[in-house]
């Protein structure tokens, strides 16, 4: 037990000191998303209805596009040292998502401080809600991008899993649109996409009133733990399976 | 230390490792030499416990590299071809981090690590990210990092590959200090035959099969005598001339002929005498790991 807490110390460490290191990332991934916010919901004439989904944007890419380096850093780099290493395996899965967690988290963190541009002031309580849910995010998204990238020969490959598959989730989690308003075949997929539900969080914890139909708050937190929890399996089942893939 | 029996591994249809047997005792450095795609990598990430061989076994310290790889992964350090530091990380905190994966910390893993910089004379460097250090620091680095849980064996793929010769010369001084000072046990690849002349002992690998195994003194000594490598016009010919002439074995090569001969000397005289003037250079040497390999292969280690 010690030895997993040591090893996925160590990782989430390094993550965090590279990130530190490459400070035009942390620009990168809450610009993009801020700029996103301000125009569309400008454009719109709402900015509190874009904000939360602006803010699980900028989680979502920030978790899901740290755990990229998985790829190349197994073939060639560090984590080729951790492999070979009496670290249990499943550190590797611990270490990486809680390190790609909390970068997003901070970049999610720092997307809040936003919220009083959004017409949001959050009392302590919502606060934490929020940094809950958000970290809930944060760490889902992360297990999702290991899963995938633990899989994935390239980068580029990983890129084009993850657009298709990101985008399209966003889109019908009732950030862009409510879900009362929209046609009952969406209605029905915005049910089944648990993005919703993470959104729904994440907005229940910041809004008094949310749009109508989302998601209530005790079944957003069953959905969200339950898909953490069936992908951490995943992720801890895919790096205890040995390798017989070619070398080069 | 190490024993692999009847290694055999295929990545879907290409045989990458057939029936490779070998021992190491305590102590050795050995070497494994080969082209590229001659199986060394195959069997380095097999000895190194990332990847199971579909037939046969190896074990390292008398542990399997399959059923007990935690093991194994004790008792060995693995140095890579590619770099595995973390460029973004000091030369410090990439040793601090390997430590945490061995389960050392606090102060004990601190003591080992400055003493390791010291060792490897790297102390003045400690705080330098490693994206600033040369390829030859970063290779020692990477040695330094192998050992830092007090391994038996050190596992080394082609650790002189990418460096030049006055790095590979003095990352070779720390290894054969190793050795020596700690018996050491040392398992390397490599294609490069400076490096394989200071092995204590070799295999030649050649298309996933051993092709001959022992000291490289002792693997010249097969061969006996003299090279004499001889550039002609039209090297077929004169192969056959040569033969008729001397009834020695010849060997083709591109635009030239090779002859292994006991007394290269007098055999280089008379063959050029033999051969008149198509003959537009010759040269003789003692035989090279280089000829041991073209001898039991009929292929360059070069291709």
């Amino acid at each position: 037990m010690k030895r997993l807490w040591l090893a996925s110390a160590a990782l989430w460490h390094r993550e965090l000191i590279r990130f530190w290191r490459e400070k035009a990332r942390v620009a990168g991934y809450v610009g993009s998303p801020l700029i996103f916010w301000l125009v569309v919901g400008a454009g719109f004439g709402n900015l509190s209805f874009f904000f939360p989904g602006a803010l699980v944007l900028t989680v979502m890419f920030s978790a899901v596009f740290s755990t990229m380096s998985i790829i190349e850093d197994r073939r060639e780099g560090f984590l080729l040292s951790v492999l070979v290493s009496p670290a249990p395996r499943s550190a590797i899965v611990f270490g990486k998502a809680k390190g790609s967690a909390t970068l997003a988290w901070i970049q999610g963190m720092i997307f809040l401080a936003f919220a009083p541009l959004a017409g949001f002031y959050p009392n302590l309580l919502q606060l934490a809600a929020a940094a809950g849910a958000i970290f809930l995010l944060a760490f889902t998204f992360s297990l999702l991008g290991f899963w995938i990238a633990w899989q994935t020969e390239s980068s580029q490959g990983f890129h084009a899993i993850m657009n298709l598959l990101l985008f399209p989730l966003w889109l019908v989690s009732g950030a862009v649109f409510s879900p009362a308003g929209a046609q009952s075949w969406v209605r029905a997929l915005m049910a089944a996409n648990p993005l919703t539900y993470g959104l729904a969080l994440l907005r229940r914890s910041l809004e008094a009133a949310p749009p109508a139909g989302t998601p209530a708050a005790a079944l957003s937190l069953g959905v969200s733990l339950t898909v953490a929890a069936c992908l951490l399996a995943a992720c801890l089942a895919a790096v205890r399976k040995p390798s017989r893939r070619s070398a080069a | 230390m190490v024993s692999v029996r009847g290694l055999s591994h295929a990545y879907n249809s290409h045989q990458a490792l057939a029936g490779v047997s070998f021992e190491v005792s305590r102590g050795e450095i050995f070497g494994v030499l080969g082209p590229n795609g001659s199986g060394k990598s195959t069997l380095f990430r097999i000895l190194s416990t990332l990847m199971a061989p579909a037939s046969g076994s190896a074990s390292i310290a008398g542990f399997d590299t399959v059923r007990s790889a935690a093991s194994v992964r004790r008792n060995i350090g693995v140095v890579f071809q590619s770099q595995s530091l973390d460029r973004k990380l000091t030369a410090e905190e990439n040793l601090i981090a390997q430590g945490y994966l061995f389960g050392f910390h606090g102060g004990a893993l601190k003591a080992r690590a400055a003493d390791l910089l010291r060792r490897f004379h790297l102390a003045d460097r400690r705080g330098d990210l490693v994206e600033t250090l040369s390829g030859g620091l970063r290779r020692r680095l990477e040695v330094a990092k192998a050992l830092l849980h007090q391994p038996r064996l050190l596992l080394m793929d082609e650790p002189s590959s990418g460096l030049d010769p006055a790095a590979r010369r003095d990352l070779w001084l720390y290894i054969e200090q190793l050795s020596r000072e700690q018996g050491m046990t040392v398992l390397l690849t490599t294609h490069i035959l400076d490096e394989a002349e200071r092995c204590g002992r070799l295999l030649l690998l050649h298309e996933g099969r051993i092709v001959a195994q022992g000291a490289p003194a002792e693997l010249k000594a097969r061969i006996g005598g003299d090279v004499v490598v001889l550039e002609v016009d039209s090297p077929e010919e004169a192969a056959r001339r040569l033969q008729q002439r001397f009834g020695v074995q010849v060997r083709l090569a591109a635009g030239a002929v090779r002859v292994e001969t006991a007394n290269g000397h007098r055999f280089v005289a008379e063959a050029v005498e033999a051969l008149g003037s198509q003959v537009r250079s010759v040269a003789l040497h003692k035989p090279t790991l280089e000829d041991v390999f073209l001898d039991e292969t009929g292929a360059s280690i070069h291709a």
